[in-house]
C-alpha cells in the first residue's frame, strides 16, 4: 500500500498524465497506420507491432480535445490489455515518476462525469498535477461517442 | 495428491478419453458385425488399460465398473456368448459410466461417490459363466507356427515340456534349438506390436504449441512477402536467388505446419455412429451409417466449427429424413435406412456430404410453410422451382415436421447450421427427390489461418478481399466507363453478359474521402449469401496468401471488415467482409428472401414465353413497362379536362368518371419540366380490370414490344417489380396492382363492394 508506485507520464495537448508502468508494453516513436474506415473517430488506425496488430487510439479525440497540429506526430504508448496489446497515441513522452501514494487525491467532484471516468487520480506534484489514466477505460471505445461531442476535459 | 500424480492423472484422463470415443464407434461397428474378434479385442484392450490404471491410481470405483465391462468383454472375445443390443446397451452404458466418472476426476480430483450398481449388475448377469482369465496378446508359438519359424512337432514338444518347465515357451523352444534366434526376436517384436500399435510412431503435442508454431510461420509468411518485395527492387542476383530460396523453404514449412494441425475428419465423424445408434433407437427407427473418407484431412479450428452443424444435420436425416421399418417396406425399399456421409477433397476445399434414403422433402410442404410464414406469395411459390423452395430450410423458424421431438422440428437448426457453416466460409446447399432420400452438401476451407485474398485498392487504401468470395474481375476502359454503368433509380447496375449486376461503390459504402477517381472502373464481381453484385474500386493488384489477424475488440462491430493482416510492406490491411459490405450496400438487405424471389422470377421465364409489353416514359429518361394485357385504350386528353374528385385527379371519359394516377408523382420523380412536358396533351394508359379502369399519366408512349422478360434485378421501390433489358435498354417493370393500390389504398375494395 505504501510502497511507491512508478508512472509512465506523457502529455496529451497540455494535460500531463501517467500510467502505471506495469500496464505499459513500451513506448515507441510513430508508426504508418492504417485507417480503419467506418471506425470510432477516436481510433486512429492500425499499426504493425512486429507482426502484430495493434489498435491505436488517438488520446485526443478521446479525451475531447482539439485535433494535434498536422506537422506534429504522436508518439505510441503500447499498453497491456486483457484483450492484448493497445497503442495510445499522446503528443509527448515524459520521465517515469515514482509516486507515492500520499500524494494521490481523488479527482475533484466538480470534473465532469466523462473525465472521471478516465481519470482515477490525482498526484500533486511540485507545480503541476499529474493526472491517473485508467487505461482499462481509456481503450474501451465502444462508447465514445458521448466523449467526442462532450469533449471530456474542456 | 503430488504434482507427479497430478500429471499421471492429467495423462490417463487425456488417454481415456480418446479411447473412450473411439469405443463408442467400435461398439456400434460390433453390432454390425458382431463376430469381428479383432474389434472385440481392441475394446477390450481399452477397458483393460483403464482397469489397470485406475487400479494403480487408487480409483476403486472405477476398477470395478471397467472390470465389469471387461468381464462381458472377455467372454465376447473369447465367443462364449454374442452380442445383442442389449449387451450392446450395456456395455455403453458402462462406458458412459466411466466417463462420468472420468469427468468427475477431472472437475474435482476424484471419481465421485456414484457407484453404477445397476449397470454393474447388468453387465454381472450378462456373464453368466465365469470371466475366463484374459490374454489379450496372441500367443508366441502361433505367431511362430505362422511365420513357419518353428516346426509343429517341435512346438508341440515344447507346449508339452512347459507343463513342467518354469522357463516360457520361447526359451524353452531356444534351449531345444527348434527356433532361430533371429526368428524369435521378430515373433516377440510382432507379439508387443500387437499390444502397442501405432502409438510409437506418434507423439502428443500441445495444441497451444502447434497454434504458436502456426502464428510463427504465419510472421515467417510475412516476412518472407517482405524480403521478396525488397529483392525485387535490388538487383543483386545472389540475393535474388537466396531469397527465392527462403521462398521455397517458407512455402514447404508452412504446408508441413499446416498439416500438423490438420486432423481426420474421423475425429469428429467419431461420435456419429453412438449419436445415429441413440437417435434411431429413441425414434424406433433402423438407420445404418455409411463413413466414407474418414482420412480427409481439416485445420483443428475447422473441425470444431462443424462439429455441431454435422450432429444437426445427422439428426435432422434420421428424426425427419429416415422413416420407420414399416413405413419403408411399404414404400418397397429396405427396412434400414442408409444415412450416408462422404467427405473429399476438391479444389483447395473440403466437401462433405450427408445423404440419406429417407423420404426426401416435400416440396409442396415447404411451399405450403413457406406462404404460411409469409416468406413468399401464395402465387409466387407456385412458380418457384423445387430447387428454390427448398432453400427455404434455411430460413430461421423453418419447419416442415408436423410435430416437434425434442430432437428436431423447431425450426431453429438449419439456419444455424447454415450460419455457422458461412461463417467459416462454407456454403450448404440441399437437394431432395421426394421419395428417395435427400443430400445435404457443405463445402468448407481447409483452413482459415492463411488464405489466399486479392489485394485491391480503393481512394488510396489497401483491402484485401478473401479468394473465397471472389467470382471475377471486369474492367472497364474508355467510353465504357459512361456507356457501362447504368442506373436504376439511381442504382448502379453493370451489365455481365445479359445480366444485371448491381454495383457497389467502395469508397461509398467505406466513406472514403480522397482523391479523383481513376481512370478505370474496375469491378471485382464478388458472392455473398447467394447474390452476387460487383465491387467497384480503384485498382486491383495481386492475389496474395494472407495470414489473417483478428481485430482487437474495438473494432469488433464493425461488420464490413473480417480482420486485417500485414501486407509485403509492412503495412497492415483490413481484410473485407463481402457478407458485411452487401448489408450495409443493402444489396442483400432483405437478406435471403429476395434472392429466393428473383430465382422464381427467373425460373418462371425459364420457358421463353414471350410477354406483349407497352413500352413508356414516365420521365425523360427511364423506361418502364406493363403488360399489354392490363391495357384497355391508349388516350390523349387535353390538360384542361382534369379535374377534382375528393383528394383525386378525375377526369369524364366515355360517361364515367375515370380515376388518373401520375405515375410520376407515385414514383417520386421530380415534376417534369416545363420544356419537357408534352405541350397541353396528357398521355394516359388506361388500364381495366373487372370492370373498373383506371388511367395512368405517363410522359410519352414509346412502343409496344413482344419479348421474353427476365427480371434481373429486383427494387425495394414501390410499384416497380424490377428491372430487365428490353430493346437493349435497362427497363423498369411497373407493377399495375401495387401502383393503384398506393395511390388509392380503397381502389380495390371499392370494386369488391360494387
Amino acid at each position: 500500500m505504501d510502497q511507491p508506485k512508478q508512472f509512465c507520464t506523457f502529455f496529451v495537448a497540455d494535460r500531463f498524465f501517467g500510467v502505471d508502468v506495469t500496464r505499459v508494453q513500451e513506448v515507441i516513436r510513430y508508426q504508418e497506420m492504417t485507417r480503419v474506415p467506418l471506425a470510432s473517430a477516436v481510433i486512429s488506425g492500425l499499426i504493425n507491432l512486429r507482426g502484430q496488430i495493434v489498435t491505436a487510439i488517438e488520446m485526443r479525440a478521446r479525451l475531447g480535445l482539439p485535433p494535434r497540429p498536422s506537422d506534429q506526430l504522436p508518439m505510441n504508448v503500447v499498453v497491456r490489455t486483457s484483450e492484448g496489446p493497445v497503442s495510445l497515441l499522446v503528443d509527448e513522452i515524459g520521465d517515469v515518476l515514482e509516486m507515492d501514494e500520499r500524494s494521490l487525491e481523488r479527482v475533484p467532484e466538480t470534473m465532469s462525469a466523462d473525465a472521471k471516468e478516465l481519470v482515477s487520480g490525482v498526484h500533486k506534484l511540485e507545480g503541476q498535477l499529474l493526472l491517473v489514466l485508467d487505461t482499462d477505460r481509456a481503450v474501451n471505445v465502444s462508447g465514445t461517442i458521448s466523449a467526442q461531442s462532450h469533449g471530456v476535459l474542456s | 495428491m503430488s504434482v507427479a500424480d497430478t500429471e499421471i492423472i492429467k495423462e490417463f484422463l487425456v488417454e481415456s478419453y480418446e479411447n473412450l470415443d473411439l469405443l463408442d464407434r467400435e461398439f456400434v461397428a460390433l453390432e454390425r458385425e458382431p463376430a469381428a474378434r479383432d474389434r472385440i479385442a481392441a475394446v477390450f484392450r481399452t477397458i483393460h488399460t483403464i482397469k489397470g490404471t485406475a487400479g494403480f491410481l487408487g480409483l476403486p470405483r472405477l476398477e470395478a465398473l471397467a472390470h465389469a465391462g471387461e468381464s462381458v468383454l472377455s467372454l465376447l472375445r473369447d465367443g462364449d456368448i454374442d452380442l445383442t443390443p442389449s449387451t450392446t446397451s450395456a456395455l455403453l452404458s458402462m462406458v458412459d459410466g466411466v466417463r462420468a466418472m472420468l469427468k468427475c476426476l477431472e472437475a474435482s480430483g476424484n471419481e465421485g461417490n456414484e457407484t453404477y450398481a445397476s449397470v454393474i449388475e447388468i453387465l454381472k448377469a450378462i456373464c453368466e459363466r465365469p470371466a475366463t482369465s484374459d490374454a489379450p496378446a496372441p500367443l508366441l508359438g502361433e505367431i511362430l507356427l505362422k511365420a513357419g519359424a518353428v516346426d509343429p512337432v517341435d512346438l508341440d514338444a515344447a507346449i508339452e515340456q512347459q507343463k513342467d518347465d518354469p522357463r516360457k515357451i520361447g526359451e524353452i523352444l531356444l534351449a531345444r534349438n527348434s527356433v532361430k534366434p533371429e526368428a524369435l526376436v521378430d515373433a516377440l517384436r510382432a507379439q508387443t506390436d500387437a499390444h502397442a500399435g501405432v502409438s510409437d510412431s506418434s507423439i502428443r503435442v500441445d495444441v497451444g504449441l502447434l497454434d504458436k508454431l502456426m502464428n510463427l510461420v504465419g510472421e515467417l509468411v510475412l516476412a518472407r512477402n517482405q524480403i521478396l518485395q525488397f529483392g525485387a527492387q535490388r538487383k543483386d542476383a545472389a540475393f535474388v536467388s537466396t531469397s527465392q530460396r527462403l521462398n521455397l523453404i517458407t512455402t514447404e514449412l508452412q504446408a508441413g505446419v499446416m498439416r500438423t494441425r490438420m486432423q481426420p475428419i474421423a475425429n469428429v465423424w467419431n461420435r456419429l455412429p453412438r449419436v445415429v445408434r441413440d437417435l434411431s433407437v429413441a425414434c424406433g427407427k433402423q438407420v445404418r451409417l455409411e463413413l466414407e473418407g474418414k482420412e480427409t484431412e481439416l485445420d483443428r479450428t475447422i473441425i470444431e466449427a462443424i462439429k455441431d452443424p454435422l450432429t444437426h444435420i445427422v439428426r435432422n436425416a434420421i428424426d425427419h429424413g429416415i422413416e420407420t421399418s414399416s413405413v419403408r417396406l411399404a414404400a418397397g425399399k429396405s427396412a434400414t435406412g442408409v444415412l450416408h456421409l462422404r467427405a473429399f477433397h476438391e479444389g483447395g476445399q473440403v466437401n462433405i456430404e450427408i445423404s440419406d434414403d429417407g423420404g426426401g422433402i416435400d416440396p409442396d410442404k415447404v411451399r405450403k410453410k413457406a406462404v404460411q410464414n409469409g416468406l413468399v406469395t401464395a402465387d409466387r411459390a407456385l412458380h418457384m422451382g423445387d430447387r428454390e423452395l427448398l432453400r427455404f430450410i434455411f430460413m430461421p423458424g423453418f419447419s416442415t415436421a408436423d410435430r416437434v421431438s425434442n430432437l428436431s422440428g423447431r425450426g431453429v437448426g438449419m439456419d444455424v447450421v447454415r450460419t455457422n457453416i458461412e461463417k467459416i466460409g462454407g456454403t450448404v446447399e440441399v437437394q431432395s427427390q421426394l421419395g428417395h432420400g435427400a443430400s445435404i452438401k457443405i463445402k468448407i476451407p481447409l483452413t482459415l489461418a492463411i488464405i489466399p485474398a486479392l489485394i485491391v485498392s480503393s481512394r488510396g487504401e489497401r483491402f484485401a478481399i478473401p479468394q473465397v468470395s471472389l467470382r471475377e474481375l471486369v474492367r472497364l476502359e474508355g467510353d465504357q466507363i459512361r456507356t457501362g454503368v447504368e442506373r436504376i433509380h439511381g442504382v448502379p447496375v453493370y451489365r455481365l453478359r445479359g445480366k444485371l449486376l448491381p454495383l457497389v461503390y467502395l469508397h461509398e459504402v467505406l466513406h472514403l474521402v480522397a482523391e479523383a477517381p481513376a481512370a478505370t472502373i474496375n469491378i471485382v464481381v464478388v458472392r455473398a449469401d447467394d447474390r452476387q453484385f460487383g465491387l467497384v474500386v480503384d485498382a486491383v493488384s495481386d492475389t496474395e496468401e494472407i495470414v489473417v489477424k483478428p481485430l482487437g475488440k474495438e473494432l469488433k462491430s464493425l461488420s464490413t471488415f473480417a480482420g486485417a493482416t500485414i501486407m509485403g510492406d509492412g503495412r497492415v490491411a483490413l481484410i473485407l467482409d463481402v457478407l458485411g459490405i452487401a448489408q450495409r450496400a443493402n444489396v442483400v438487405s432483405e437478406v435471403r428472401d429476395r434472392s429466393l424471389a428473383e430465382n422464381a422470377q427467373e425460373s418462371r421465364v425459364s420457358g421463353e414465353e414471350k410477354q406483349a409489353l407497352l413500352l413508356f416514359r414516365v420521365c425523360k429518361d427511364s423506361r418502364m413497362a406493363i403488360p399489354l394485357s392490363l391495357v384497355a385504350r391508349l388516350e390523349e386528353f387535353p390538360r384542361e379536362r382534369l379535374e377534382r374528385a375528393g383528394a383525386h385527379d378525375v377526369i369524364q371519359y366515355r360517361g364515367e368518371i375515370l380515376r388518373l394516377i401520375d405515375l410520376r408523382a407515385m414514383l417520386g420523380r421530380s415534376p417534369i419540366g416545363e420544356d419537357e412536358a408534352s405541350g397541353d396533351l396528357l398521355q394516359v394508359v388506361v388500364s381495366s380490370e373487372n370492370g373498373r379502369s383506371v388511367g395512368l399519366i405517363v410522359h410519352r408512349i414509346l412502343d409496344i414490344v413482344e419479348e421474353s422478360v427476365a427480371m434481373k434485378h429486383r427494387t425495394s421501390l414501390q410499384g416497380i417489380l424490377g428491372a430487365a433489358i428490353i430493346q437493349g435498354k435497362v427497363t423498369d417493370l411497373l407493377d399495375v396492382h401495387a401502383a393503384i393500390r398506393q395511390a388509392d389504398p380503397d381502389f380495390f375494395n371499392q370494386h369488391d363492394a360494387a
